[in-house]
């Protein structure tokens, strides 16, 4: 660990194990170091897994799975692709990924950001849940894989499916699967059958779009993308038809 | 109203010479089962909706109401008895899947009832625990295959390996996983209060830690389970324990769903979940796939908690349940939790609650003999539950090989529960199973935590005179002691199973 800045803690994780780098890390945010710079990471899981300070982390390199999981506060971005798990169970914060990110991202999160520059593979967006002001938004820049949405109870899924080939899907089969609260917007069009049956199709109202081209502005600038306009007639618009999606289905 | 072709379970019988019209019984059944007539002020009882929770002839001051099996009986037939009639008529009617709560109810063995116990006589004599120190204390977790000592400065020595985080117990019985929501605050709170003053944990389920039990958190052991209901980094460390909930033995293979209905602003705060929404617990955690992939969720929880808090997997007992559980101890798990099928449950579906799952006699016998057998048995804890019903059954089952006894049938019975096994109605007269605010008064939490405690307390003493009987001094020299097990009755196939000798058979 080298202090580069007074304000910076450097820590070359080569070598690494994830215990002995996430020690190193709470041991810097103990000092209340503002931001960590992680480098050379390779695989190590659970980075910033737990945590509830308020800190930039910055990851060059892949970290491993279960990036940020259960983390309530920090600010991490990741120079490089993520794997499976980033943001699960995350309740505040905010993870930004300059590379694609793996499976099951976000699952069951709660509260924060997570933009996702590139795609996303399987189950993103998994079992999001909003409460009170807590509300998850998750960003995907290019296109995620089945079951994005799947079990959705809040929050906030968007897909830009931006620079994807004519042939290459939005999204995969199963979109909103037992989908009981939250929004997925996606820009561009996707097939009723690749829908859930707990999820229509609705309008984006004028405050909505306000909302998201904010949040496709703040998305612009995390990745330094130049001139990223967008038409509301491009998006679709997901919601779930029932907040009790299986309540009719029992005798007693 | 009266459904067509369904009939009542039970009639509620009122002696008139006994009625003083005091009407409690009108005021305490939420099933609308008695009413006043206004007009000739005479009470008057429909039977169809009566649940057998015996409220009103527990209250009545004079003893007035009787409740008694319906009368009506089909004609005999093994087959077609009177359950399978009723519940075709139940699905006729409504179209949908038959809803049942609490065990599994069916007349399956009980392995408990045919094992016996041994007691010491003439070479090797009984203790009398009343007089004689009698150790009862459990510790659960980890421990190290082997220890090392070193010099102590100025003399002496002490421990060098660093021992894992321990939960440490008075008595070899917990209360097992409920969550708020399928019971009242009042019910979560008397057993987070009694097991603060028992020495022992009670088990948040995936109802979240409410904030009214912070203060007994550190006696508390807070589950994650698919729906991560109330779960963030502060949950993971406020509590003593996590536990991974994959499967529970009354429904094992499917999910929990907390109906809207019941998702009131306290259980929604909790959950951490809006208001009225279906709280959808998955079958499975979409994260877990492998065991490769429990041991992530096992390591991400100890990274939230810096490996401070010990790490248990719950499953429910099934067929392949040994390899299950050695591939869970192999995840890092420090415990794992076997829930075997009579375990209770807020809803279950009837036909999973009574026909899925083995008895927990068995999963456990075959657990403990595979980590005996792979030499990782110190590595993890083994806690059983699963109808456990009296200290006896406790006993026995430390004998086969368990740590410790998850209870929650029997510390709801405690504070009053009946079990009409109609939970998931949420109409608990009884205050236990239900978020209605006139309901769950009833609970008063001072009451059930006396309850409580007297109950363990009561079993305390007959664990101790049980051992003391073996000429036992502690309940660590009893734990996979078969020895002091003999079957009775039992099939070759079920000994070998057990892993014990038939009565008669010496040692």
């Amino acid at each position: 660990m080298s202090v580069r800045e007074s304000n910076t803690v450097e820590i070359d994780a080569r070598g690494l194990d994830h215990r002995v780098l996430n020690e190193r890390v709470r041991a810097a945010l103990e000092k209340d170091v503002p931001e960590i710079v992680l480098r050379n990471v390779c695989g190590q899981r659970y980075i910033g897994a737990g945590l509830t300070n308020d800190a930039a982390i910055t990851i060059h390199g892949v970290p491993g799975n279960d990036l940020a999981c259960f983390m309530t506060g920090p600010r991490v971005s990741v120079h490089g692709n993520a794997q499976d798990g980033a943001g699960n169970t995350m309740s505040a914060g905010s993870i930004a990924v300059h590379g694609h990110a793996g499976d099951v991202l976000a699952y069951s999160m709660r509260g924060g950001r997570v933009l996702v520059r590139d795609r996303a593979g399987y189950r993103a967006g998994i079992h999001m849940k909003a409460y009170g002001d807590l509300s998850p938004v998750v960003v995907v820049g290019g296109t995620v894989r089945d079951y994005a949405g799947e079990y959705m109870a809040g929050g906030t899924l968007v897909v830009l499916g931006i620079g994807r080939s004519r042939d290459e899907p939005l999204a995969g089969d199963f979109l909103g699967t037992g989908m009981h609260g939250g929004d997925i917007y996606l820009r561009g069009s996707v097939f009723d059958w690749q829908l859930g049956r707990e999820v229509g199709r609705v309008p984006i109202d004028d405050a909505a779009w306000e909302w998201l081209m904010a949040l496709n502005r703040e998305f612009a600038r995390v990745f330094g993308i130049a001139d990223l306009r967008f038409d509301r007639e491009e998006f679709t618009h997901l919601k779930p038809v029932s907040h009790r999606p299986y309540g009719r289905i029992y005798v007693h | 109203m009266r459904k067509w072709l369904t009939q009542p379970d039970f009639i509620v019988e009122r002696d008139v010479a006994r009625c003083i019209g005091c009407r409690v019984c009108v005021r305490q059944c939420a099933n609308a089962v008695h009413s006043y007539d206004d007009e000739d002020g005479t009470i008057l009882s429909e039977s169809d909706a009566c649940v057998g929770c015996h409220r009103c002839a527990t209250l009545c001051p004079t003893g007035a109401i009787a409740v008694k099996r319906a009368p009506l009986e089909f004609r005999d037939n093994a087959n077609w008895t009177a359950r399978a009639i009723r519940n075709v008529y139940k699905q006729a009617e409504g179209g949908g899947v038959l809803l049942a709560a609490m065990g599994n109810d069916q007349p399956f063995p009980i392995y408990w009832d045919r094992m016996l116990l041994n007691a010491a006589q003439v070479t090797n004599p009984s203790i009398d625990p009343l007089r004689e120190p009698m150790e009862l204390t459990t510790h659960l977790g980890r421990t190290p295959d082997r220890v090392e000592i070193e010099p102590r400065p100025g003399g002496g020595v002490r421990l060098k390996t660093r021992l894992g985080p321990q939960l440490k117990l008075d008595i070899p019985v917990m209360f097992s996983a409920m969550s708020y929501g399928s019971i009242s605050l009042n019910a979560s709170i008397a057993l987070a209060r009694a097991a603060r003053a028992a020495g022992t944990y009670a088990n948040t389920g995936e109802g979240g830690l409410h904030r009214s039990i912070h203060p007994y958190a550190d006696n508390m052991i807070v589950q994650v389970a698919s729906g991560r209901f109330g779960v963030d980094a502060d949950y993971l460390n406020r509590g003593a324990a996590v536990e991974i909930k994959i499967g529970q033995g009354a429904k094992p293979g499917i999910g929990g769903h907390l109906p809207g209905e019941k998702v009131d602003a306290e259980v929604s705060l909790t959950r951490m979940i809006p208001e009225g929404t279906d709280a959808l617990s998955p079958a499975p955690h979409h994260d877990i796939y492998s065991i490769e992939d429990l041991k992530q969720l096992v390591f991400a929880i100890k990274e939230s908690t810096r490996y401070e808090k010990p790490v248990f997997v719950k499953i429910a007992a099934v067929h392949n349940v040994a390899a299950i559980a050695s591939g869970c101890v192999h995840a890092g798990a420090d415990g794992v939790v076997i829930d075997g099928f009579r375990g209770g449950t807020g809803a279950a579906p009837q036909a999973i609650r009574d026909h899925v799952g083995i008895p927990i006699e068995l999963a456990l016998a075959a657990v403990d003999t595979r980590l005996r057998e792979e030499g990782i048995r110190n590595h993890a804890s083994i806690i059983v539950a699963g109808g456990f019903r009296s200290s006896a059954d406790i006993v026995k089952a430390v004998a086969i090989g368990a740590d410790a006894v998850y209870v929650a049938t029997a510390a709801l019975v405690a504070m009053g529960c009946h079990l009409c096994q109609k939970c998931h109605t949420g109409r608990c007269n009884w205050g236990i199973a239900t978020q209605d605010p006139v309901l769950t008064k009833r609970l008063n939490p001072d009451v059930a935590i006396r309850r409580l405690t007297n109950l363990l307390r009561g079993w305390s003493h007959e664990i101790k005179e049980m051992l003391g009987g073996m000429g036992i001094n502690a309940i660590e020299s009893l734990r996979g002691n078969r020895e002091h097990l003999r079957g009775l009755g039992l099939t070759s196939g079920e000994l070998q199973a057990l892993g014990i000798k038939h009565a008669g058979v010496g040692a």
